[in-house]
């Protein structure tokens, strides 16, 4: 196993790093606790923010969509453009056709899902993208894994696998490694970059500030000048680094779902491939 | 696996070994959210959609029809301008003409008027002559009978009593005419 947590400084006076533990807030609800060291985060801070993200959510969208009007007060405005922005910039654009409509809360609930728990990580004191965690990206991942397997299954039958690894117009003598090839990218790489990408884009995020944050705390409580002059530019730094997050928070919501949508449409569309 | 999580969290946790709990908690909160998604927002967001493109082209036809309602009545004024105009003028050259006509019969009348005046006069006049050349003409057969036997009842011996004679008839002659004349 990858252990990210850089070796512990062994003397008194050197700078600690953060481990990826100190990014795990300590259990909330204590019961969490009993089920032993697999869930030793309990039920925490993250568990928290993922349903505080649905009702957030879902708050929002049913007030925006309540009151129906023809004409859009702000707040409809805005949660019309963010249904519209799902709806036709990747639903409609990418899976097109007559059906996309039946994918569209699939894509819109995973857009919305992903964006404001990734923001979370932005947001001072929530300060944790919910995807920093592996378990809600592979998840999330898994739901769309078995999401566009099964509309494969469904549109095309057994079929469908044939469809998915063996690529039309290849001569045969090159099967024996396209097959191959095409099966592990498919099923294999695809469903773990899928929540790898989210997951480690965020992870990092989360670190460098954590490690911002917790390298300026040292360098300010060492009475050094130098050092505390230094945090300035940490500080810096810092700053720049939250806002190329939270710019790759949006980004990485889109994207997941922008590839759910292509994933989707790629097997809808097997045969035409 | 076990082993590993005990180990990863030995040395600090493992990014990669993922939290059940949390597994469990991201898969119910996605569910739950399209629930909602499902049951409440889309319906919504999808009937202000079509509410909403319902009520432009609603909007659009409406207009259309006004449009063309609009252009047929302009088009049926202009149909009704052109033919009153067209009346009109056929009023006007039917005024002329009528206006010429009738001129004309009334300068015919008045000259076949005027004709008959003159001719009526001429009449008159010939007739009046007429009377007066028969009434002179019986004056005159008069007074020269008259004059005669004047003329013979006096003794005719000297020429100055014959002058004074025509001097009295002339004299007389003059009164009665004189008084005649006072009588009308």
């Amino acid at each position: 196993m990858i252990a990210l947590a850089l070796p512990a400084a062994t003397t008194d006076e050197g700078f600690v790093p953060p481990t990826i533990d100190d990014t795990h807030y300590r259990d909330i609800f204590p019961w969490g606790g009993e089920y032993g060291v697999w869930f030793e985060g309990g039920f925490g801070k993250q568990m928290l923010m993922i349903i505080f993200s649905v009702i957030l959510i879902a708050t929002f969208f049913i007030l925006a969509s309540r009151r129906n009007a023809l004409v859009p007060g702000k707040m409809q405005f805005l949660g019309e453009s963010a249904y519209g922005f799902v709806r036709n910039s990747i639903g409609k654009d990418i899976i097109g056709g007559r059906d996309f409509m039946k994918y569209v809360p699939w894509l819109f609930t995973a857009f919305f899902f992903v964006l404001v728990n990734n923001i979370f990580g932005a947001i001072p004191l929530l300060q944790l993208p919910s995807f920093s965690h592996p378990g809600s990206a592979y998840a999330i991942a898994a739901i769309f894994y078995l999401l566009w397997v099964g509309i494969g299954l469904k549109k095309h039958g057994l079929k469908y696998f044939k469809l998915a690894v063996v690529p039309s117009g290849v001569p045969w003598y090159i099967l024996p490694i396209v097959v191959p090839i095409e099966i592990i990218s498919n099923f294999i790489v695809r469903p773990v970059t899928h929540s790898l990408r989210l997951f480690a884009t965020m992870l990092a995020g989360h670190l460098i500030v954590t490690l911002a944050g917790t390298a300026i705390e040292y360098m300010v409580s060492t009475g050094s000048i130098l050092l505390q002059g230094t945090s300035v530019l940490v500080l810096g730094g810092a700053i720049a680094m939250y806002m190329l997050e939270a710019l790759i928070m949006v980004l990485q919501a889109y994207v997941f779902t922008l590839l759910a949508a292509i994933y989707i449409e790629g097997a809808l569309h097997a045969d035409a491939h | 696996m076990l082993n590993a999580a005990i180990m990863a969290a030995e040395e600090g946790s493992s990014p990669l070994i993922p939290n059940l709990w949390e597994l469990l908690v991201t898969v119910a909160g996605f569910a739950v959210l399209m629930f909602i998604v499902i049951k409440y927002v889309m319906p919504a967001f999808e009937k202000t959609f079509a509410a909403r493109t319902e009520a432009i082209e609603g909007g659009i036809a409406k207009a259309e029809s006004a449009q063309a309602e609009a252009n047929a009545a302009l088009e049926e004024y202009k149909q009704q301008l052109v033919e009153s105009r067209t009346e009109a003028n056929r009023i006007r050259e039917e005024a002329r003409a009528e206006g010429a006509q009738i001129l004309a019969e009334l300068k015919e009348k008045a000259a076949a008027e005027s004709a008959r005046i003159t001719e009526q006069a001429h009449v008159q006049i010939e007739a009046e002559r007429q009377a007066a050349v028969v009434s002179l003409r019986a004056e005159v057969g008069t007074l020269a009978t008259d004059l005669a036997s004047r003329i013979v009842g006096e003794s005719l011996a000297d020429d100055a009593r014959s002058g004074r004679v025509i001097d009295r008839f002339l004299a007389d002659l003059e009164t009665s005419s004189q008084s005649a004349g006072a009588a009308k």
